[in-house]
């Protein structure tokens, strides 16, 4: 899933999500991003609590209508992963977006058709 | 004489000796009880304070987790919710709260009724052995919500917390 060129410059992501759904089917997709989540809780080597890096929100647009958000907190493991579900109605795109702490964010572009 | 007038005082000296120790445990349990009570009434207030004072059920949701974890970096966990899902009868949010950890929010979730199975998977951090509470808002409004405890056997790493 991922975009080889720009992966370097990216989070790694692992997205498991079906290509194909009958309509009315309802779908699971799987998401995981390379990220630390740093808590902001928790100390370096040097003894100083390193700064908090966090990836706040994440959502998932269905042909631009928004079917899942959400929030996340220091309590959310590193590289976090989410499961959760939509129902496919028509073809076209799933856009998984996350954002964090520094101007953290990315973008994943997933394509569903849906047969009848 | 002299003896019998000494074990005649004893009981006197020790009914005294009984209450100070008796009164000194109680205190001391009391010491050992309220940092937990205290744990659990701020995981109560943050569960009210997300429903905005209304109130909170138990039922209809259930909270997925191991009981006892041994690496607390990594906890899986899954709520589900029963409900239909359809446009008038759906799960609108989602949230999960711990007891113990440095924050009382773990992670919200917002749904529709275009989400199909009132279902959410996530991973955690669980800094130790503590209470989980997953919180559920209908489209009606109401809210409900299920406890778990789990055990942490390694906790994820804190000890900068202050």
């Amino acid at each position: 899933m991922g975009r080889p060129f720009a992966a370097q410059l990216m989070a790694r992501t692992l997205i498991n999500a079906p290509a194909t759904a009958k309509r009315g089917q309802v779908i699971e997709i799987r998401a995981t991003i390379a990220h630390p989540m740093e808590t902001g809780f928790r100390p370096g080597e040097d003894g100083k609590v390193l700064p908090r890096d966090l990836i706040q929100r994440f959502s998932c647009r269905y042909n631009g209508e928004l079917v899942f958000a959400a929030e996340l907190f220091s309590a959310v493991a590193a590289n976090p992963y989410l499961a959760f579900h939509t129902v496919a109605i028509d073809s076209g795109q799933l856009v998984l977006r996350w954002e964090g702490d520094n101007g953290f964010s990315q973008t994943e572009t997933l394509n569903l058709a849906v047969t009848v | 004489m002299n003896t019998l007038q000494h074990s005649m005082k004893k009981p006197a000296s020790s009914v005294k000796r009984r209450d100070v120790l008796a009164s000194g445990a109680g205190l001391s349990a009391w010491v050992l009880l309220l940092p937990a009570s205290a744990a659990s009434d701020d995981l109560a207030s943050a569960v009210s304070a997300y429903a905005g004072g209304a109130a909170v059920r138990t039922g209809k949701v259930r909270l997925d987790i191991a009981e006892l974890v041994d690496n607390g970096n990594v906890v899986p966990l899954t709520v589900t919710v029963e409900s239909p899902m359809t446009a008038g009868d759906h799960v609108t949010a989602i949230a999960v709260f711990n007891e113990k950890n440095p924050q009382r929010e773990v992670a919200k979730f917002a749904l529709g009724p275009r989400y199909g199975k009132a279902s959410v998977s996530t991973r955690i951090r669980l800094a130790t052995t503590q209470k989980l509470t997953a919180v559920a808002q209908m489209s009606d409004g109401s809210f409900w919500s299920h406890t778990a405890s789990v055990v942490v056997t390694l906790a994820a790493c804190i000890e900068g917390e202050t």
